[in-house]
């Protein structure tokens, strides 16, 4: 996972969005290891749904790639893909991927 | 929401109800995409049609994507598409309970969930979703119909509930027996024992139900969501 991945740019910009439609300060230096949700998370439930909401969007909007980040698979994987952004990022580079290989 | 005129998607749209309702907001000037699944010979500058099954999932999705890029936004939502199914339960196959399920159900859901995350983004949106005065009768003969339209019920409070936070309202309004092809086929003393029903007991019209959605569409009831009006005085 490096800077230069654009969706790893892209679910930060989106996490600071959500936070500053809340009102809320996004803290500094925030990366791969931020914790979305769940205990110490940034988001509540609702932000996280604005916030995957957006990201599929955007994703079909930047990549011409129509995903489903909130599907079946995303729901019931043990260690949920929204836990932290970096976790989030490796899921829709995956589904990114595996929409491009079909 | 900008003075442009505001957009409606509506499910069903090619004949019957749907098509009174897309017509209406056509001659108001208002934009309009339909969805159903056969081809349309309505004809407008503004109205857009997408051939598709609502409970389609990529399908749906493909047609709001095309509304994003068409109109830019979505402000409503009428879910009118539906069938029924009018037959004894104990003569009615698991396939025909399915296909009502999905249409009505599946296809409400996924029309609503889709439709959403475009109103969201515009800032808010109304939905209006059908049921039938025949949930409140539990109306002997179309078990599967009745029983897929209580669940629209649920699908509206639940769906107010978590859209609300976005700014989108949901609503739904149950019309008595209209004529149209899905009441058509009813024999006329059935028609006749269910209209002695209602409070006030006469066939509804379209124009009926065009009001109701209209009040839901409209800023009037900003303030309402999660409600069903039922026509005729039943509830």
């Amino acid at each position: 996972m490096n800077d230069a991945n654009p969706v790893l740019e892209l679910v930060k910009r989106l996490t600071v969005e959500e936070l500053s439609a809340q009102g809320l300060e996004t803290p500094d230096g925030i990366g791969p290891e931020t914790r979305l949700f769940g205990k110490d998370g940034l988001l509540d439930s609702m932000a996280l749904v604005s916030l995957v909401m957006s990201l599929e969007q955007e994703i079909a909007e930047q990549f011409g790639t129509e995903i489903a980040l909130a599907d079946d698979k995303a729901l019931s994987q043990k260690h949920s893909p929204f836990r932290t952004i970096g976790s989030l990022v490796a899921y829709a580079n995956g589904e990114i991927e595996a929409a491009r290989g079909k | 929401m900008g003075s442009d005129p505001p957009v409606t998607l509506i499910t069903g749209a090619r004949k019957g109800i749907g098509r009174f309702l897309a017509e209406r907001l056509l001659a108001r000037g208002e934009r309009v995409a339909g969805i159903s699944r056969s081809p349309t010979d309505l004809k407008h500058a503004h109205y857009q049609h997408f051939e598709c099954d609502v409970a389609d999932d990529q399908g749906v999705r493909g047609a709001i994507q095309a509304i994003r890029r068409g109109f830019g936004r979505l402000d409503n939502l009428v879910n009118n598409a539906g069938i029924a199914s009018m037959n004894h339960a104990l003569l009615t196959p698991a396939a025909t309970v399915e296909r009502v399920l999905r249409t009505n159900v599946v296809g409400a859901f996924v029309a609503a969930r889709e439709s959403a995350k475009l109103m969201r983004q515009g800032g808010g949106g109304r939905i209006v979703n059908f049921t039938t005065v025949a949930v409140p009768f539990a109306l002997e003969g179309e078990a599967a119909y009745v029983a897929s339209k209580a669940a629209v019920e649920s699908l509206t409070r639940v769906l107010a509930r978590e859209l609300g936070p976005f700014g989108i309202r949901v609503n739904a309004v149950g019309p008595t027996p209209i004529d149209t092809d899905l009441t058509r086929a009813v024999p006329r003393e059935k028609i006749e024992a269910l209209l002695a029903r209602q409070v006030l007991p006469r066939m509804g019209t379209p124009e009926d139900v065009a009001q109701v959605v209209d009040f839901f569409l409209s800023p009037a009831s900003e303030f309402v969501t999660g409600q069903v009006i039922y026509l005729g005085g039943v509830r």
